[in-house]
């Protein structure tokens, strides 16, 4: 029932999501980085990258019990 | 099932494209793209592999077989698991070195895991012996 759940939660929108991040992220980065602010720029690609991380970060954990769980550990 | 896999490999060619568009700017998040698409494959099926398990535990059951064993094979099954998605991962990532380690690590695990059933077979080859 529990897996279910999470397939409903996960799926394509969340690899979209993260796409939109990654463009939006280097698209901000381009724009700041012609605009002469590079140490803007450097401080969007690390936010982008934390709060994707943070997404994956959840989702890992995710799987891991999950297959904690399902492999009788 | 056709729905499943032709669901399955429809997310895995989208998630392909969208890496290969996101990985000439920021290959950090590409591999996270990566990453989050075998997670997302694995929900996808771990609903039906959870019913295989539970099909061949109850076999295990039935045949009166040491439920011991089962669960040793599907810890190596799980870890082998595991260890080759991060694997594969480090070594997308370019970092096969990396890989090898968690590898071997996987292998160190496994043959550990292993012990009791290799000290049961030992055993009963010396109990066999005159």
């Amino acid at each position: 029932m529990r897996l279910t759940e999470e397939k409903k939660v996960m799926g394509i929108d969340l690899i979209f999501r993260i796409a939109a991040i990654g463009i939006l992220v280097s698209v901000l980065n381009q724009v700041l980085s012609r605009s002469g602010r590079d140490e803007y720029a450097t401080m969007t690609t690390l936010a982008g990258l934390v709060v994707v991380l943070l997404m994956v970060i959840k989702e890992i954990v995710n799987l891991f019990d999950t297959i904690k769980a399902m492999f009788h550990f | 099932m056709l729905l499943d896999i032709i669901q399955i490999v429809g997310l895995g060619i989208a998630a392909t494209i969208i890496i290969i568009v996101i990985k000439a700017q920021k290959p950090e998040i590409a591999i996270q793209l990566s990453l989050i698409t075998g997670i997302v494959i694995f929900f996808l099926i771990a609903g039906k592999f959870a019913a295989i398990v539970d099909l061949l535990g109850s076999y295990f059951d039935k045949a009166d077989i040491d439920i011991m064993y089962f669960t040793v094979l599907l810890k190596i099954v799980g870890i082998a698991y595991i260890a080759e998605f991060g694997a594969e991962i480090c070594r997308d990532a370019g970092e096969s070195s990396i890989a090898s380690k968690i590898e071997l690590a996987a292998k160190v695990i496994i043959m550990a895991l292993a012990v009791p059933i290799i000290t049961s077979l030992l055993e009963l080859v010396i109990s066999i012996m005159p």
